[in-house]
């Protein structure tokens, strides 16, 4: 330290007006985007299992349950797609509840800024999280044999929906995040809700092999209905009320739960 | 000139503990102020409410003329607030740190580059400048952190035990940093445990506990309601530690007596006057000294002479790194 430069530099002068809700938000989003430039791992941590699943899946069972592992990776893999996009939703509640616990919250909410910017900012940075795991899973597939028969477009627009789920989602485990005490009971906590959420649907099997109370349970499923969409938009033929019902539960979902979860954040802690 | 904090009768309770009980304050701008008191005394409590962080239950606040509940806008635009925990994202890089900062006080990107790099330079942090906030130092760390809150000069900072857990290298850089802040005409409230730090940093102090003002006044005064320092003296040899004894009992009277070391002896000190007229008579006596000395009171005086209990919690100063 040199107290010359201390103090100049404690002498500076600027006054800049508050930022935008827009700019604060953007600036926030470039700080999760930084911490995925810094810790890729956590790419690899969310994707690792997703590729687990689709070899064990299409290899063990993909004989069995679609005549050859080819076959069945033609359907397992949107499913996969959704899952892992599901699943990691849960890290926007891990790194809210990282915050709180390291006081950057506090810093955060005692700044000139537009008090929400933080939750909006990790929702965008999360967007990333997103669309990069969804592009290893299905670079993944393509190595395997995978064949999207809508191409690329349909690809990228069944990304597209899987994003807008996941966002509306993402609020629920900002809630939770709030709510429990560490980042490893925010993944606990949601665990028990999303092994049956994306297991007790059509990911890994055609729900008409069942019996019919489970064929219910996982027709009331949004993440067979996310997956219904995403296979028909990856593969062709997808059906407006497939996209429609995905896209009404994404509007459901963030109305019910973004005012809880920022009139709690509002609230003191 | 106006004071920058004036509270009334602040009060707030989280479920059933009355965390702040009726706190006043009155700050002048332009000062150091400390907050002396144990854990859980309320100080912390009292910074997040002047923050803006939570709403009071009763009483009023206002800082730098802004009520903190109805104008807590303009009271964030004017304050910076350096948290007990270092708000350090342990992902990202120092630079990047600052830079995010400096974006949030509505910085454009050029300008918070430059900034963050000033500030780097001057906390002594260039080098680290690359390095992600999880290799920092329990020090570097502290410094990032009270950088991050100079990004824009505020007129009033807050600083919730600053030196908390550091070692006495990074606590004087702390101190330095601290002073040269205030030198610049920023009004300082930082809370601690340690009279020493309130002592070296405050111009007055407020000792809190159980969420209420207990004493106010300048850390002299403080002292003086403890009931004086303790003088310690050792003498050279054995054949002097008799006319040492008759002579300090004639200067500092009965409080008088021999010390736990051998040949030492200690007084308590009741007049600012006492020290240099015993040096000058031990010194016409011929009476050589080894050891000299000046007790200061500990914060745990201080308590126990304003409540006549010791400050609850351990404030020990081994145990920093224990916080409630």
């Amino acid at each position: 330290m040199r107290d010359d430069m201390l103090h100049r530099a404690l002498s500076r002068e600027l006054r800049p007006s508050p930022p935008s809700a827009l700019s604060a938000s953007v600036t926030l989003g470039w700080r999760a985007v930084l911490k995925i430039k810094h810790v890729p791992f956590q790419l690899f941590d969310v994707a690792v299992f997703p590729i687990m699943f689709t070899l064990i899946f299409t290899y063990l069972f993909g004989g069995a349950m679609a005549g050859s592992p080819d076959e069945y990776l033609q359907f397992l893999l949107p499913g996969i797609v959704v899952q892992t996009i599901v699943f990691i939703t849960v890290y926007t509640g891990m790194g809210l509840n990282t915050d709180i616990g390291k006081g950057l919250f506090d810093r955060f909410r005692s700044l000139p800024i537009w008090q929400p910017a933080p939750i909006v900012g990790a929702l965008l940075g999360d967007v990333l999280r997103y669309s990069l795991a969804a592009l290893v899973v299905i670079a993944v597939g393509l190595m395997l044999g995978f064949r999207p028969g809508a191409g690329v477009v349909g690809v990228v627009l069944a990304v597209a929906l899987n994003l807008a789920l996941a966002f509306s989602l993402s609020w629920i485990w900002i809630i939770i995040g709030m709510l429990v005490r560490s980042p490893e009971s925010v993944m606990t906590t949601s665990f028990l809700f999303l092994f049956p959420m994306t297991f007790i649907s059509n990911v890994f099997v055609d729900p008409a092999t069942m019996p019919a109370w489970l064929q219910t349970v996982v027709g009331l499923n949004p993440v067979t209905h996310l997956t219904d969409a995403t296979r028909g938009l990856m593969h062709g033929g997808v059906r407006a009320w497939d996209v429609g019902l995905v896209l009404l539960e994404t509007v459901a979902i963030t109305a019910v739960f973004a005012p809880i979860a920022m009139k709690m954040y509002y609230r003191e802690r | 000139m106006s004071a920058s904090i004036e509270t009334i009768g602040l009060q707030k309770r989280f479920g059933a503990t009355r965390a702040l009980d009726g706190v006043d304050l009155s700050i002048a701008r332009g000062t150091v102020y400390g907050l002396l008191g144990p854990n859980g005394a309320g100080k912390t409590t009292t910074i997040r409410v002047l923050a803006t962080l939570i709403r009071p239950d009763g009483g009023t606040a206002r800082v730098l003329g802004h009520d903190v509940v109805s104008e807590a806008a303009a009271v964030r635009a004017k304050v910076s607030l350096t948290g007990q925990f270092a708000s350090v994202d342990d992902d990202l890089t120092g630079y990047e740190n600052l830079v995010l900062v400096g974006r949030l006080f509505g910085l454009p990107w050029s300008r918070a580059r430059a900034r963050a790099r000033e500030l780097l330079a001057a906390f002594g942090l260039e080098e680290a400048a690359g390095r992600q906030g999880r290799h920092y130092s329990g020090g570097m760390r502290r410094r990032l952190d009270i950088a991050a809150s100079l990004v824009l000069t505020p007129e009033l900072l807050f600083l919730d035990e600053p030196t908390t857990g550091l070692d006495p290298r990074s606590r004087n850089q702390v101190w330095d940093i601290v002073r040269a802040i205030a030198a610049e005409g920023t009004t300082v409230l930082l809370t601690t445990q340690y009279l020493e730090e309130a002592d070296r940093l405050a111009d007055r102090l407020a000792v809190i506990d159980h969420g209420r003002v207990i004493a106010e006044g300048t850390s002299r005064e403080l002292k003086r309601s403890v009931g004086g320092r303790t003088l310690h003296l050792q003498v050279e040899s054995g054949d002097r530690l008799d006319d040492a004894r008759t002579l300090l009992a004639r200067t500092m009277g009965e409080s008088a007596q021999d010390g736990a070391e051998p040949l030492s002896l200690s007084a308590k000190v009741t007049r600012d006057d006492q020290v240099p007229a015993v040096l000058t008579a031990l010194a016409n006596a011929g009476v050589a000294v080894a050891e000299f000395s000046l007790g200061q009171p500990t914060l745990d005086d201080v308590f126990f002479a304003l409540t006549g209990h010791a400050a609850e919690p351990a404030v020990d100063t081994s145990e920093g790194e224990s916080r409630a």
